[in-house]
């Protein structure tokens, strides 16, 4: 079986353009989290991390000329464009497939018609059809839409396919944006937090949205990386709790289960202990506190845990890959980032929340997820 | 050990098929909706939460009851049955009912138990609380039925022993349309008369060639 190599990756987001920008902002303590006043998502104001379009469309204008594309294709190919420059892989080579993570695509689209379909771009695979023709790409991407899951499963899914030689190159591309569908669907759901999220935190009342879109460009040609930190896929699973379809399992079954594989997998590369983790920490009620009974129940309740959400809101299928890459970059860089929003412990179960950054030895760390539907997902990775 | 295809059912262009048998035909004017209720109502099921369901669900639940009478899937651990499905519309039918119901200010009335309904995976989701199954899961949208996609890890997740059984295939619900068929695979010594699980059975199967 082959290694799975991380070449390159970019980070679209309020806090910047490039995973460098938005890197630096998380040391610096910025959050992108603002109090947003649109009438268009919803009549009143609430927190969320969203990026200005103005912005968006600046950026886009120095790659393309291209008109037709809708504001999420375009955050989507900033990203992949920027991830591709910085790597030697070009997406148009046979041996090199997209995978797309989104849950909700370009659900804006439905907006003003009611009952009827208008704009087949509200299609996943016709917003795929956008960034694979933008691209050259000789093959079908691949649509990954699982909930919450989603960026993470997509890396899993690109890891096993390069593992087995069915490509050599897998570009991961995440993306979601903050719309009225799903800005009222949450607050149906009375999952937004009055103020920006404090994940894991005692007082914490729910999330806060947010959009993005990320890329991670992974091969197994360890030709591609550059020499020094290189970094290494060693595990990962998905599984279901078989509990509730609109919450977390309490034991945090499920979860436990797909963490508990993810290190067994990792052993098998010969990572026996984790050094940091990335945790989904959306900050409602039931998901930080399922989450910190999986992790206690993992025997991993001392090692350093944060979510990134305080930063970048809920990115929704764009998360799993935005926030694996700043956990990637914790690693090549050995910081952990302080834990956004968080104060004092507010989940049953002693975790250690990383409070104010710091340097710190990271060879290893573990990326968690779950979701709507029960699903819940785990990634490893590694330094050589 | 090879993988097999141990059955397999479908409901589409209002016929419902097990293992290649057509079934009786069910003659509904109406509704999507009230076509599947009586799929639900001629096997004689008991599954309070079906009620709850949008189409998308009703339409695998009811293909996984049909999976399940052909071969019970117990005798394999809970955490080793994966379910990995594709379609083509992801959740658009409730997608369009969620709008509707944010779509005039006057008369806005979202509904936490349709916004639920708004993942696609949701069905994988109703399919685990069914069944306890509590193995991979990964939902793939495809503009067509597109067995590459579900074979190469359904292949790589048996091979690196994640999993010991799946339940596969394809789940779509555009307007009035429905395109269901599901495939349960396993692991078994070979033996004749096995349908052998790959990507060209499974689209032979789908087309109804075999």
């Amino acid at each position: 079986m082959n290694s799975v190599y991380v070449i390159a990756d970019n980070i679209v987001s309020p806090l910047g353009f490039n995973t460098s920008e938005n890197f630096e902002n998380l040391v610096l303590n910025n959050s992108g989290i603002k109090l947003v006043e649109d009438q268009n998502l919803f009549p009143t104001p609430f927190y969320a991390s969203s990026i200005n379009t103005d912005e968006i469309d600046s950026h886009f204008g120095e790659i393309s000329s291209a008109g037709n594309y809708t504001r999420l294709e375009k955050m989507m190919i900033l990203s992949i464009d920027n991830a591709l420059q910085q790597s030697k892989i070009n997406a148009h080579e046979k041996d090199s497939i997209i995978i797309i993570s989104t849950t909700k695509g370009n659900i804006d689209l439905l907006k003003g018609y009611d009952n009827n379909i208008k704009n087949e771009r509200v299609y996943l695979w016709k917003l795929s059809e956008q960034i694979k023709n933008h691209f050259n790409s000789p093959n079908e991407p691949i649509i990954i839409s699982n909930a919450c899951i989603s960026g993470v499963l997509a890396l899993i899914y690109a890891s096993r396919l390069l593992q087995n030689s069915v490509y050599k190159n897998v570009i991961v591309t995440g993306g979601d944006i903050i719309s009225e569908f799903v800005v009222s669907g949450f607050k149906s759901f009375h999952a937004i937090s009055e103020g920006p999220c404090k994940p894991f935190d005692v007082a914490r009342s729910g999330l806060s949205l947010g959009e993005g879109s990320g890329t991670l460009i992974l091969s197994n040609d360890k030709k591609l990386t550059s020499n020094k930190d290189v970094i290494s896929f060693c595990g990962g699973a998905s599984t279901n709790d078989a509990n509730h379809i609109s919450g977390t399992s309490p034991s945090g079954e499920g979860l436990f289960l797909a963490i508990i594989s993810t290190l067994n997998e990792a052993k098998n590369h010969s990572v026996n202990s984790i050094d940091y983790i990335s945790a989904h920490g959306t900050a409602t009620l039931y998901n930080d506190e399922s989450e910190a009974q999986a992790l206690s129940r993992a025997g991993l309740e001392t090692v350093p845990v944060n979510s990134f959400k305080g930063f970048w809101g809920h990115t929704l299928g764009a998360a799993g890959i935005i926030e694996s890459i700043a956990a990637l970059h914790s690693m090549k860089k050995n910081i952990l980032i302080n834990s956004f929003g968080f104060d004092k412990l507010g989940v049953t179960k002693n975790i250690n929340l990383i409070k104010g950054s710091r340097r710190k030895e990271i060879n290893s760390c573990l990326k968690i997820a779950s979701g709507f539907g029960g699903c819940n997902a785990a990634i490893a990775f590694n330094k050589l | 050990m090879i993988k097999t295809i141990k059955s397999y059912c479908s409901i589409k262009n209002n016929k419902v098929i097990i293992n290649g048998r057509v079934d009786p035909p069910i003659s509904i004017d109406g509704p999507l909706d009230s076509y599947l209720n009586e799929i639900y109502r001629s096997k004689q099921l008991n599954y309070p939460k079906y009620f709850k369901m949008d189409n998308l669900c009703k339409l695998a639940f009811l293909t996984g009851e049909l999976l399940k009478m052909e071969d019970n899937l117990f005798g394999i651990n809970q955490t080793e049955i994966g379910i990995v499905i594709s379609n083509s519309t992801g959740s658009l039918d409730t997608d369009l009912k969620f709008n509707s119901s944010i779509e005039d200010r006057q008369n806005y009335f979202p509904s936490p138990a349709i916004f639920v309904y708004t993942l696609p995976n949701i069905m994988i989701g109703e399919l685990c609380i069914r069944h306890k199954l509590m193995g991979e899961n990964a939902f793939f949208i495809s503009k067509e039925f597109n067995p590459k996609i579900i074979c190469d890890y359904i292949n790589i997740l048996f091979d690196c022993e994640r999993l010991q059984g799946c339940i596969t295939g394809w789940v779509d619900v555009n307007e009035n349309n429905h395109n269901c068929i599901l495939f349960l695979v396993k692991k078994e010594e070979l033996n004749t008369g096995q349908i052998i699980f790959n990507e060209n059975t499974i689209l032979k199967l789908n087309n109804g060639e075999f």
